[in-house]
C-alpha cells in the first residue's frame, strides 16, 4: 500500500488510478475440476461489468473495467489461489462472486492480498507497520535515521514511470512559483515524450519538481530553440530550494 | 570514479526507470552543471527534508481500513498530510 508523505502527496493520484495486482483466494461452493474453474476465469480477461458491492466507498453504478491478466497459483479442492493483474477500482470480490456463478456452484473470495500498485511491486521495497514504527523509535531516541532511510523511500519512485525531462538550476524556481516550462530551460530530455503524456519534470540532482502535460514531443524539443515544451499541472518542490533565477520584466 | 552531482543525479533518474521498467535514451539539449548549494539528490537529503518528500510502501494489515492506515502514519510522524495510492478493503493485505 503506497504511502505519500506531505508534499509526496501531490502526486499520490497518479498512482489512485493505475492498474493494480493482486493475489487472492477463492473458495467455491462446490466440487468442480480446476480446468473449468481456469476456463471461466479465462472469460473475464478483457473489459468487464461490473457494479460495486453494498459495502463500498463508491457510487454503485455499473461499470466497465479491464483485466489484464489471470492465472491460477494453485488449488486445494474447493480453494483457488490466483493472481489478478487488472484497472484500478476492479472489485476481486465480485469478479470471484461472477467466476463462481458462471461455474455454476458459486464462490467468495477468502482472502486478498495486493502485490503491485503499478511499477510499485511487494519485492522492491515493502515495509511493515512494525518496522515503520521501529524506525521512528531509533531515530527519535537514538538519533539514527539508518532505518528509517530503508522504510521510507524518496517519493520521486511515485513517478518513476512517467518520461522525464530534467530542468537546469536556472528553471527550477520559477516552475516552482508557477512558470510554464520551456525549452531553454531543459538541459537532458527522454527520448520518449509524446504530445499530452505526463511528464515529470525533474531537478539535475533528480529531484521531482512538478508533473506535466507534454506540448511538444522529444523531437520537437530537441529541435527547438523556444516555446512551451510542459504545461505544469502539479507542483511538488517548495518554492525558494533553488534561487530565483527568472528575470523580472525591468521598466526602463 | 567519483561521479560529479549531475551525474550523480542522472544515475539516480536511471535508477527510477529501471524500477518501473521503462528503457528510456536521453538527449542533452545543454551541458549545464548542477550547483551543490541548493538541493539535493533524493537519498541524500537530510532526514527531515527526506521525509517531507518521503514515499512507503507498507504492507497493510489485514483490520484497518486505507483511510485508518494513512491516520496511523500521519500520527507516528507527527505530519499533516499523507496519502495512499488506492483503497484496500479492510480485510485485505
Amino acid at each position: 500500500m503506497p504511502i505519500a508523505l506531505e508534499r509526496a502527496t501531490r502526486v499520490i493520484g497518479i498512482l489512485m488510478h493505475s492498474f493494480k495486482e493482486y493475489i487472492g483466494l477463492m473458495e467455491l461452493h462446490g466440487d468442480v475440476d480446476v480446468d473449468r474453474v481456469l476456463n471461466v476465469m479465462r472469460m473475464f480477461i478483457g473489459k468487464i461489468y461490473q457494479r460495486p458491492p453494498l459495502r463500498s466507498s463508491v457510487k454503485r453504478s455499473l461499470r466497465v473495467k479491464e483485466i489484464y491478466s489471470i492465472d491460477v497459483l494453485e488449488s486445494e479442492g474447493r480453494e483457488i489461489l490466483f493472481r489478478v493483474k487488472c484497472e484500478s477500482g476492479t472489485y476481486i470480490r465480485k469478479l470471484c462472486h461472477d467466476v463462481g456463478l458462471l461455474v455454476g456452484v458459486g464462490a467468495h473470495m477468502r482472502e486478498l492480498r495486493r502485490v503491485a500498485v503499478a511499477h510499485l511491486r511487494e519485492d522492491l521495497f515493502i515495509s511493515t507497520m512494525h518496522e515503520v514504527s521501529e524506525a521512528l523509535y531509533l531515530w527519535r531516541k537514538y538519533g539514527d535515521d539508518s532505518l528509517l532511510r530503508n522504510v521510507v523511500v524518496p517519493g520521486e519512485f511515485i513517478v518513476a514511470h512517467l518520461p522525464k525531462v530534467m530542468v537546469k538550476d536556472s528553471a527550477v524556481d520559477a516552475i516552482a512559483h508557477g512558470a510554464q516550462l520551456a525549452v531553454p530551460g531543459i538541459a537532458i530530455f527522454s527520448n520518449n515524450i509524446v504530445k499530452d503524456c505526463k511528464v515529470a519534470i525533474m531537478s539535475l540532482k533528480g529531484e521531482l519538481v512538478a508533473i506535466g502535460k507534454a506540448v511538444m514531443d522529444s523531437e520537437e524539443i530537441e529541435r527547438s530553440e523556444k516555446g512551451i515544451a510542459v504545461e505544469i499541472e502539479r507542483v511538488v518542490m517548495e518554492p525558494n530550494i533553488y534561487p530565483r533565477m527568472w528575470k523580472r520584466k525591468q521598466t526602463r | 570514479m567519483v561521479l560529479n552531482l549531475k551525474e550523480c543525479g542522472l544515475e539516480f533518474i536511471k535508477r527510477l526507470d529501471s524500477v518501473a521498467n521503462i528503457t528510456s535514451e536521453y538527449i542533452v539539449k545543454s551541458d549545464e552543471d548542477t550547483d551543490d548549494k541548493y538541493g539535493y539528490i533524493p537519498f541524500k537529503r537530510p532526514i527531515d527534508t527526506y521525509i517531507k518528500y518521503g514515499l512507503i510502501v507498507l504492507d497493510k494489515p489485514p483490520g484497518p481500513t486505507s483511510h485508518e492506515v494513512v491516520a496511523w502514519i500521519k500520527k507516528m510522524f507527527n505530519i499533516n498530510r499523507a496519502g495512499h495510492g488506492g483503497t484496500l478493503e479492510p480485510k485485505s493485505f
